[in-house]
């Protein structure tokens, strides 16, 4: 299962990624997170304007198998939901890192970047076992 | 020892369907090293009982049928005894023998909830064709299977929309819904988050639309109503569902007869979110008040913030039509906390009676039912303008419950009728203090015409037992 894990995006130990630009980000789940989900049929997202702090519930992803709460690793003000996963929740399991992303945020502190790992760390992690 | 060795039968013997007799209690003390029983309780100090309990002895099987036969003669029995005008949320309506005679049925009855849903088809088909009839009844595209009893229901409801409303706070609710589901509501959102403002009534005996109008506002999570609401007054809900979503609240339908879901508009038809109400007129008896069955549906948009226990059809794999629970993901055993309820059980039994006695009566039967249900009501209001100092407190339309206004004190007119055998209604003084001169009145099928001739007879043989105190 060498899937590529893109080299500009951040990852956190909860399996979700971010793409920064600016002062925003571009939250999901990794590939990773949508395997051990199963199909997903269900995501429960947040409106735009609300604001999180880090580590704060953005959402929830549900699966026919489970329901995992989407935690956000940065603090920040809610600018963009994909809405497009209304209708096609699916997006998330066939395209994790593209079309299926859930949020975008306007960040608070671009300083809690600095606790995430990059790909090849996360890849480093996902082998050692501790998730 | 324990002073009073009840586990011995007249016989002197140890009675084989008690557990402990002298020996294992002996045996029981010796082995955590106690000397009496009594010792156990010596923590209580001045609370404990300090002589034998007064118990009589054991009873056999045949006399203990005999003194439960004795109790019941005591019983006045409404509908046998007595004639009964109590509705105020509870109604007695005639229950086919069939319901009981299909509903006593091992298979069913012995089954609680599905822990193991695929291999209890039957169970879920059941769970499944009452949902079908609720979301019949209701005009609303899905409901679950089901709450505990209306007034736990009202409060689902309301927390079900909170979830969907995340950020509001505000509840509006009318105060002519039933007082006791919003003494429940009051205790749910005693710790949570929730501001519950009231509204009063107008002259019909509706919620008053001005009010209601004023208080609703972009803070506001949802707008309840009652119809046939606490008065008998059946106001509708279409009014407040339009003030609800003007500022994009959801609207609440909240039904406490569900016999007039029968005749009368559906929820879903008058624009409501969620119906949320008290099955029990759905062939259960009254039994001292449960167990009942609570009812909620809802728009399939709102589906995921539903409480409770769906069961969904499908086909298994080899195209046959099958059950399963749906989205249980929802409750309890697999969110844990965030579970949209700890409602972890449904009322199985209870719906299942409700589907039988619906099914029984079909679409048009029950139609006919709710059509003579308003009928006795209409006659009955006709009727008591033939009463000295009773009339109709409200003017608005009523389903088969009125509110009786009283030129004499409420309490002392129900006593003197209860003597002469009629319970004539329920005192609104103890809820609604500005009514203490009111009652609710209801009638059902289960109410002949000749039970308001004996209410009319008793009441002009008590003015008569009067008048020479009058004088």
């Amino acid at each position: 299962m060498s899937m590529s894990y893109p080299s500009d995006y951040l990852y956190s130990k909860d399996h979700e990624w971010l793409r920064v630009d600016g002062d925003t980000c571009v939250l999901g789940i990794t590939e990773y997170a949508q395997e051990e989900l199963g199909e997903i049929v269900f995501v429960d997202l947040p409106e735009e304007g609300d604001r999180f702090s880090a580590a704060d519930e953005v959402g929830t992803i549900e699966s026919v198998k489970a329901v995992a709460e989407v935690y956000t690793p940065v603090s920040g003000e809610v600018v963009e939901v994909n809405s497009a996963l209304e209708d096609e929740p699916e997006l998330v399991n066939d395209d994790p890192h593209g079309d299926g992303w859930l949020v975008k945020l306007r960040m608070g502190d671009k300083g809690e970047l600095d606790g995430l790992m990059s790909a090849e760390k996360y890849e480093e992690f996902l082998s050692s076992g501790e998730e | 020892m324990a002073k009073n060795d009840s586990s011995k039968g007249p016989d002197g013997l140890t009675h084989r369907l008690l557990s402990t007799g002298a020996l294992d209690l002996q045996e029981m003390l010796e082995a955590i090293g106690v000397d009496s029983v009594d010792r156990l309780f010596e923590c209580l100090g001045d609370l404990a009982l300090d002589r034998p309990f007064d118990l009589p002895g054991p009873l056999s099987d045949g006399e203990l049928r005999e003194y439960f036969q004795r109790l019941d003669a005591m019983n006045r029995v409404p509908g046998r005894d007595m004639v009964s005008f109590l509705g105020a949320g509870a109604y007695r309506h005639d229950v086919p023998s069939a319901v009981d005679h299909l509903l006593l049925r091992g298979e069913f009855l012995t089954v609680y909830t599905p822990y193991q849903p695929e291999v209890t088809q039957g169970t879920l088909q059941a769970i499944f064709e009452f949902q079908t009839l609720v979301s019949l009844l209701t005009g609303l595209d899905v409901a679950n299977a089901s709450l505990y009893e209306g007034a736990s229901a009202f409060t689902e409801a309301v927390l079900m929309a909170d979830r969907i409303q995340k950020k509001r706070k505000k509840v509006v609710v009318s105060r002519t819904i039933h007082p006791q589901y919003r003494a429940v509501l009051r205790s749910y959102a005693k710790n949570l988050d929730l501001e519950i403002v009231e509204i009063g009534w107008d002259a019909r005996g509706a919620t008053d639309a001005e009010a209601l109008a004023a208080a609703v506002d972009e803070e506001t999570i949802c707008v309840a109503v009652q119809s046939p609401n606490y008065f008998g007054v059946v106001e509708g809900w279409q009014t407040a569902a339009e003030v609800a979503h003007e500022h994009g609240a959801l609207s609440i339908a909240v039904v406490a007869e569900a016999l007039s879901l029968a005749l009368l508009e559906s929820p879903g038809a008058a624009g409501c979110d969620i119906a949320v109400g008290e099955g029990q007129s759905f062939g259960l008896p009254l039994s001292f008040g449960g167990p009942y069955l609570g009812f909620l549906a809802t728009r399939d948009k709102h589906k995921r913030a539903m409480p409770g226990r769906l069961a969904g059809q499908t086909v298994d794999s080899e195209g046959e039509r099958a059950w399963v629970l749906t989205l249980s993901t929802r409750e309890q055993h697999i969110r844990r906390e965030k579970a949209t309820s700890n409602i972890c059980t449904n009322q199985a039994l209870c719906a299942l009676g409700a589907t039988i006695y619906l099914s029984l009566y079909g679409k048009r039967g029950l139609r006919r039912l709710a059509e003579v249900n308003l009928q006795r009501a209409a006659a009955l209001r006709r009727r008591l303008v033939e009463t000295d100092g009773l009339s109709a407190a409200f003017d608005g339309p009523v389903f088969n419950e009125l509110t009786v206004r009283s030129a004499e004190p409420v309490a002392r007119v129900l006593r003197d009728l209860e003597e002469a055998g009629v319970l004539a209604g329920v005192p609104l003084g103890p809820d609604y203090p500005e009514l203490e001169d009111c009652f609710l009145m209801a009638v059902t099928e289960a109410n002949p015409p000749a039970d308001v001739d004996r209410l009319l007879r008793a009441l002009e043989e008590r003015t008569h037992h009067q008048e020479p105190a009058a004088v």
